[in-house]
C-alpha cells in the first residue's frame, strides 16, 4: 500500500448521546469511502458484536481505515475509531478519543442535544479535540435543524454554520461530512524520526497471534522484527507484525506517527499489554511515556453463579475471556450458600452488568444465577477498622458498626420540561438532593442532583424511562462517599435466610422494598405442596411477609388410552421446569427469582 | 398374548362446550365410508393380531349411539368372525342419555355388547345445559332404565364436577343421584379446561366462573367418601366401581398392557410401540380406502421408557404398585430404581409404602404429578 504523508491522515471518533445515529453513520463512511461494496455491508460494520447489534449501541471500540479521494483531488487516509455511546462506557470513550485529533458530533435533529451528548462533548475538550457537529436524521419529518444548530451553538457554544445536514439513514451529505473531516481535523504532528512512542487504545485476544494491540502512534515508527517494550511493565517483545484494518487485517511494512493500526507482538498475556499503556522501543526508548488513563473503578457489583448443573470452572474460564478485552470488568471467587460457588464481579454500571451476563449466556453458552446488585460500602467498625463490603453477606453485626458510608453520584438529567414535575419526584423518592436546574431552551431542562448510587443501580434508570415516556436521559460521575442510614435486609424462605438475596439498603427504604421484594418472590416462586412463608428482615424483625399458598392440586383427571403421551409431554415439561430450580432448603426457587427481584415495577 | 381393542366412532349430535375429542356433528353423510374404513382397517391388522387374543372392547367416541345399531353389529361381526376372541370379557359402549331406544339396547346386549358408559356428567339441567348436552336429567334416568331393562347389567355413569358456578352441593346431589341409581360404576372427573373449545375461549374472556382450587378438592374428596361409604371401590384416581365391576379395559392402559386403537386418532401401545392414527377424517377414510394404515405418528419404547410409564400410570390406581408385579415384569425391584424417589414422596406424604406396594395417600391424590414427574429419569 503507498504511503500517504502525515498531512494527509485525519484520526477521529464519532461521538453521540445512543441512538442518535452513530454507529449508521460510520457505516455511510465506510460505504462512501469504497472500502466495502454494498453487498459486503452488514448493517453498522463496526459493531461487530451481536448484542451490540441488537441493543443497537456500541460497547467495545474499534479502529478502521478509510481511503478518501477529497475535492482538493488529495488522497487522506481517515481512521475512524468508533466510540460506545452508553453512560457507563465513558472510560472507554476516553480511550478512544485519546487516540484522535478530531470527532463528529452526531446530534439527533429530532431530539437535540441529550445528556450523554454533552458528557461526550466534554470528554472530547478534555483531550482538545476538533468538534465538528454534524445534524442527522433531517430526513424524519419531525427533524427541526435550524432549532438543533442553535441548541449546539448556545449550549456547547461550537459553531455550527457549516454544521453537515445529514441523514445517515438515507446516506444523504455524507459526502459533506468527510470534507469535513479533512478540512476540520487537525493532522497528526509527531516526529517520525523519534523515538518510538504509541498508546495502546484497546487489545484484544486472538488464540493464533496471542495479544492484538490496537495502538495511535504518536512519534517514531514500529516494524516487524522491532524489539519493543511495554513502558508500565517494563516487559519486553518482538513485534511480528503491524497493520490496519480495512474491511479485514491488512499487514504492513511499518506504521509510523500519526497512524493508527495494530500490533501483535507474541504476548500471550493480555495483563502484558494494558490499554493506555505507552509502547516505545526498547533499544532507543522514549523519555517519558504518554499519559495513561484514570484507572477505572467498578462501581455495582453483583454475584455471577453457575446455574444448577453448569460448571464452576466453565464460567471462570469465560470471564477471563471477557476479561481480556474489558479491562473495566473485574471479579473474584466468592462463595453463598444458596448459591455454592461463583463469583462477586464488578462492572462500571448496570448496563455493563447486563451486557456481561447475556455475553456469558449468549457467547458461551452458559447457564449463570445473577444476585442483586450492590455498590460499594464504605464501613467503620466499632474497633477504628474501615471495611469495603460489596456483598451485603459481608456485612458485620450491627452491634460492631459504627457508621456507613455509601458513595453518591452528581446526576445530570436532560428532559422536556413536561417532565421535570414528575423527574423531580421520583428524584426525591430515590433520595435525591436538588442542586439545580438550567434551561437549555424553552420547553428544555436539565436537572442536576445528587443520588445515592444504590438507588440509581436499582429501578432508577428504568424507572426515568418509564415515567418520561423515554425522553429524559441520565448521565451521572461519581462525587464521593457520604454516611448514611443503612441496613441489612435480608429475605427468609420458608424461614430459611437465603444469603444471595441479601441487600444493603437505607433505613427508610427498608420497608418498602422489604415488600416489594416478597411480592415478587410470591409471583415468581411456584406453589409447592405446603404453604411457603417469604418474609423481609432487618436482624431478628420481620418487617414485611407474604405467603405462597399451598398447591392444592397437580393432578390429572382423565387419562386413557389416548392420554398417555400427552400427559408424559407434560410431566416431562415440568421436569425440565424443575431443572431450572434452585433447592433452598424444601423449596423451589427458579434462577430468574434472584433477578426479578429488582426489576422495575410499573405499579 | 392378550391384548384390548378400542373402536372409536367420531360422530355426535353436537359439540359440548368442553369437548376436545376427535368427534364431529353434522357429517353423519359419512357413516357408510367410515364404517368401511373401519373394517379396512380392522382387516389390515389382522395378520397382527394373528397371536393376540382379545381381552377387552371398548367402543367410544364420539357418541357411538348416536349411528345405527347396525354399524356396531358389523364391527363386532367381523372381530368374532377375524380375530381371536374366546377370552372376551369385557364389551364396553359408550352412549348419551336421549340416544338409546329399547330397540338399540337390546341389539348392543345381542351382539354380546357387556357394559355400557352413559355420559350423563351432571343430574341438574341448568348444569347440563352450560355444558352444552343435548339432554336433560329425566333422559338420563330414561336411557338408564331402557339399557337396564334391556339386560346389560354392567353401566357406569360419567360425572363432571368443577363446572362453572358449581357449588358442593351440586356436585353431590349428582353423585347421590348416581348411587340412588345403583349403577355398578361412576367415572367422576374434575372438569379440565382444554384448548379448542368454547369452554377455553369463555375462560379467556374471563366470562367462566370455576370453582376455586379448594372447593374444587372438597367435591372431589366429599364425593370420594360418599361413594366409598356406598360400598364403592375407588380404584383410580378418577374412577369408583362395586365389587368385581372395575373396567377392565381400562385398567389394561394403566397397567401398560398392549392395546390396538382403531378408527380415527386413536392411538395405539403394541410391540414396545406407541401408534396414532390420523385425526383428519377425510385424511383417515382416503388412505384406507387406498389400504393403507392411516398411522400418522409413532414412538418406540425402550425399556426405561416402558418403567417409567408403569410406574406414572401404574400410581393413578388406588392399590398403586405392586412391587412382586413389578419384580416379575421388569426383572429388577422398584426399590432399586426409585428408593430416593420413594423415600422423598414417603416423607412428603404423597406416598405410602406398605412394603407390598407403593401407592398414593389421599393427599397424593391431589398432587400426583409432583410424584410421578420424578420417576421421569
Amino acid at each position: 500500500m503507498e504511503r500517504v504523508k502525515q498531512e494527509n491522515i485525519r484520526n477521529f471518533s464519532i461521538i453521540a448521546h445512543i441512538d442518535h445515529g452513530k454507529s449508521t453513520l460510520a457505516d455511510r463512511l465506510i460505504e462512501e469511502t469504497g472500502m466495502l461494496t454494498a453487498r459486503e455491508m452488514q448493517s453498522q460494520v463496526l459493531d461487530n458484536m451481536d448484542l451490540e447489534r441488537e441493543r443497537g449501541i456500541t460497547i467495545k471500540l474499534k479502529a478502521v481505515r478509510l481511503l478518501y479521494r477529497a475535492k482538493d483531488g488529495e488522497k487522506y487516509i481517515l481512521n475512524l475509531i468508533d466510540t460506545p455511546g452508553h453512560v457507563d462506557f465513558t472510560y472507554e470513550v476516553s480511550r478512544s478519543l485519546a487516540a484522535c485529533e478530531g470527532a463528529i458530533l452526531v446530534v439527533d435533529s429530532t431530539q437535540g442535544i441529550e445528556a450523554q451528548t454533552l458528557a461526550n462533548v466534554y470528554l472530547a475538550l478534555d483531550q482538545d479535540l476538533e468538534i465538528l457537529p454534524v445534524i442527522n436524521k433531517i430526513d424524519l419529518p419531525s427533524a427541526r435543524p435550524d432549532e438543533v444548530k442553535k441548541e449546539v451553538e448556545d449550549i456547547i457554544g461550537i459553531d455550527c454554520e457549516n454544521a453537515p445536514l445529514i441523514s445517515a439513514k438515507e446516506g444523504l451529505n455524507i459526502g459533506d461530512v468527510l470534507e469535513s473531516v479533512v478540512e476540520n481535523v487537525p493532522a497528526p504532528m509527531g516526529d517520525a524520526g523519534a523515538p518510538l512512542k504509541a498508546l495502546i487504545f484497546d487489545s484484544y485476544y486472538d488464540s493464533y497471534k496471542g495479544v492484538v494491540c490496537y495502538i495511535r502512534v504518536f512519534e517514531g515508527s514500529i516494524r516487524p522484527g522491532m524489539e519493543i517494550k511495554m513502558m508500565s511493565t517494563g516487559k519486553s517483545y518482538e513485534v511480528v507484525e503491524v497493520g490496519i484494518n480495512t474491511s479485514k487485517h491488512v499487514s504492513l511494512t511499518s506504521l509510523e506517527a500519526g497512524d493508527v493500526g495494530f500490533v501483535t507482538a507474541s504476548i500471550k498475556n493480555v495483563k502484558d499489554a494494558r490499554v493506555g499503556d505507552t509502547i516505545t522501543d526498547k533499544n532507543n526508548p522514549t523519555l517519558e511515556a504518554l499519559p495513561g488513563y484514570k484507572k477505572v473503578i467498578p462501581m455495582v457489583y453483583c454475584g455471577i453463579y453457575p446455574a444448577e448443573g453448569e460448571d464452576f470452572n466453565s464460567v471462570r474460564e469465560a470471564l477471563e475471556k471477557l476479561q481480556v478485552n474489558d479491562a473495566s470488568l473485574v471479579f473474584e471467587p466468592e462463595s453463598s450458600v444458596a448459591l455454592g460457588f461463583g463469583f462477586r464481579c464488578g462492572f462500571l454500571g448496570l448496563l455493563h452488568m447486563e451486557i456481561v451476563q447475556e455475553r456469558l449466556e449468549r457467547e458461551f453458552d452458559l447457564n449463570i444465577v445473577t444476585t442483586a446488585p450492590s455498590v460499594i460500602y464504605k464501613v467503620t467498625k466499632t474497633t477504628g477498622e474501615v471495611l469495603e463490603i460489596q456483598n451485603p453477606s459481608n456485612l458485620p453485626e450491627t452491634t460492631e458498626i459504627l457508621s456507613m458510608e455509601e458513595p453518591i453520584v452528581t446526576a445530570n438529567i436532560m428532559t422536556p420540561t413536561d417532565y421535570v414535575g414528575t423527574i423531580m419526584e421520583l428524584c426525591q423518592d430515590k433520595r435525591g438532593t436538588f442542586l439545580n436546574m438550567e434551561y437549555l431552551e424553552e420547553t428544555r431542562v436539565v436537572l442536576h442532583y445528587e443520588l445515592p448510587l444504590n438507588e440509581v443501580i436499582y429501578d432508577f434508570f428504568d424507572a426515568l424511562k418509564s415515567k418520561t415516556k423515554g425522553y429524559a436521559s441520565l448521565d451521572y460521575d461519581l462525587k464521593g462517599y457520604q454516611e448514611s442510614r443503612l441496613v441489612k435486609l435480608d429475605i427468609l424462605i420458608n424461614s430459611e435466610l437465603v444469603d444471595a438475596f441479601s441487600l444493603i439498603v437505607h433505613e427508610d427504604k427498608a420497608y418498602e422494598r422489604g415488600r416489594t421484594i416478597s411480592e415478587r418472590l410470591t409471583d415468581v416462586i411456584p406453589r409447592h405442596q405446603f404453604a411457603v412463608p417469604i418474609q423481609a428482615a432487618i436482624g431478628s424483625k420481620i418487617i414485611a411477609r407474604e405467603t405462597i399458598r399451598a398447591l392444592r392440586k397437580d393432578v390429572l383427571a382423565k387419562c386413557y388410552g389416548g392420554d398417555i403421551s400427552r400427559k408424559k409431554k407434560l410431566l416431562e415439561k415440568q421436569k425440565e421446569g424443575k431443572k431450572r430450580m434452585r433447592q433452598i432448603g424444601s423449596v423451589e426457587v427458579p434462577q430468574e427469582a434472584f433477578l426479578t427481584v429488582l426489576k422495575y415495577d410499573e405499579r | 398374548m392378550d391384548i384390548s381393542l378400542y373402536i372409536h366412532i367420531p360422530f355426535c349430535a353436537s359439540k359440548c362446550n368442553y369437548c376436545d375429542f376427535s368427534s364431529f356433528p353434522r357429517i353423519e353423510h359419512l357413516v357408510p365410508q367410515y364404517m368401511d374404513s373401519l373394517i379396512a382397517e380392522m382387516a389390515l391388522y389382522k395378520e397382527a393380531l394373528r397371536n393376540y387374543s382379545i381381552k377387552t372392547i371398548f367402543i367410544g367416541g364420539g357418541t357411538p349411539s348416536h349411528i345405527g345399531a347396525e354399524h356396531i353389529y358389523r364391527i363386532m361381526n367381523y372381530i368374532h368372525a377375524n380375530y381371536r376372541t374366546s377370552g372376551l370379557s369385557e364389551i364396553t359402549i359408550e352412549v348419551n342419555p336421549g340416544t338409546v331406544t329399547k330397540d338399540k339396547a337390546k341389539s348392543y346386549k345381542d351382539f354380546g355388547i357387556n357394559r355400557v358408559s352413559m355420559g350423563a356428567q351432571s343430574f341438574n339441567d341448568q348444569m347440563l345445559k352450560k355444558l352444552g348436552r343435548i339432554h336433560n336429567s329425566e333422559e338420563i334416568y330414561n336411557s338408564y332404565r331402557i339399557i337396564e331393562g334391556s339386560g346389560i347389567e354392567n353401566i357406569n355413569l360419567d360425572l363432571i364436577f368443577g363446572l362453572p358456578n358449581q357449588k358442593l352441593n351440586d356436585a353431590m346431589e349428582s353423585i347421590r343421584a348416581a348411587v340412588a341409581l345403583g349403577v355398578q360404576h361412576i367415572s367422576h372427573y374434575g372438569l379440565i379446561i382444554e384448548e379448542a373449545t368454547n369452554f377455553y375461549s369463555l375462560l379467556k374472556a374471563g366470562k367462566l366462573a370455576l370453582p376455586g382450587e379448594d372447593e374444587e378438592r372438597e367435591m372431589y374428596h366429599r364425593a370420594r367418601n360418599f361413594l366409598i361409604q356406598n360400598g364403592y371401590d375407588h380404584y383410580e384416581i378418577s374412577n369408583f366401581s362395586l365389587e368385581g365391576y372395575e373396567s377392565k379395559h381400562n385398567l389394561a392402559y394403566w397397567d401398560i398392557e398392549p392395546y390396538l386403537g382403531l378408527g380415527l386418532s386413536s392411538h395405539s401401545y403394541m410391540n414396545n410401540r406407541r401408534f396414532f392414527n390420523s385425526s383428519s377424517i377425510s385424511n383417515y377414510i382416503d388412505l384406507l380406502g387406498k389400504g393403507r394404515l392411516a398411522i400418522e405418528g409413532k414412538e418406540e419404547l425402550d425399556l426405561d421408557a416402558e418403567i417409567e410409564d408403569y410406574c406414572i400410570f401404574g400410581l393413578r390406581k388406588i392399590r398403586g404398585i405392586n412391587k412382586e408385579r413389578f419384580l416379575h415384569r421388569f426383572a429388577i425391584g422398584i426399590e432399586e430404581l426409585y428408593a430416593d424417589v420413594i423415600e422423598k414422596h414417603v416423607y412428603n406424604g404423597l406416598l405410602i409404602d406398605d412394603g407390598q406396594s407403593i401407592r398414593l395417600t389421599e393427599k397424593g391424590l391431589d398432587l400426583s404429578n409432583l410424584v410421578e414427574v420424578d420417576f421421569l429419569k
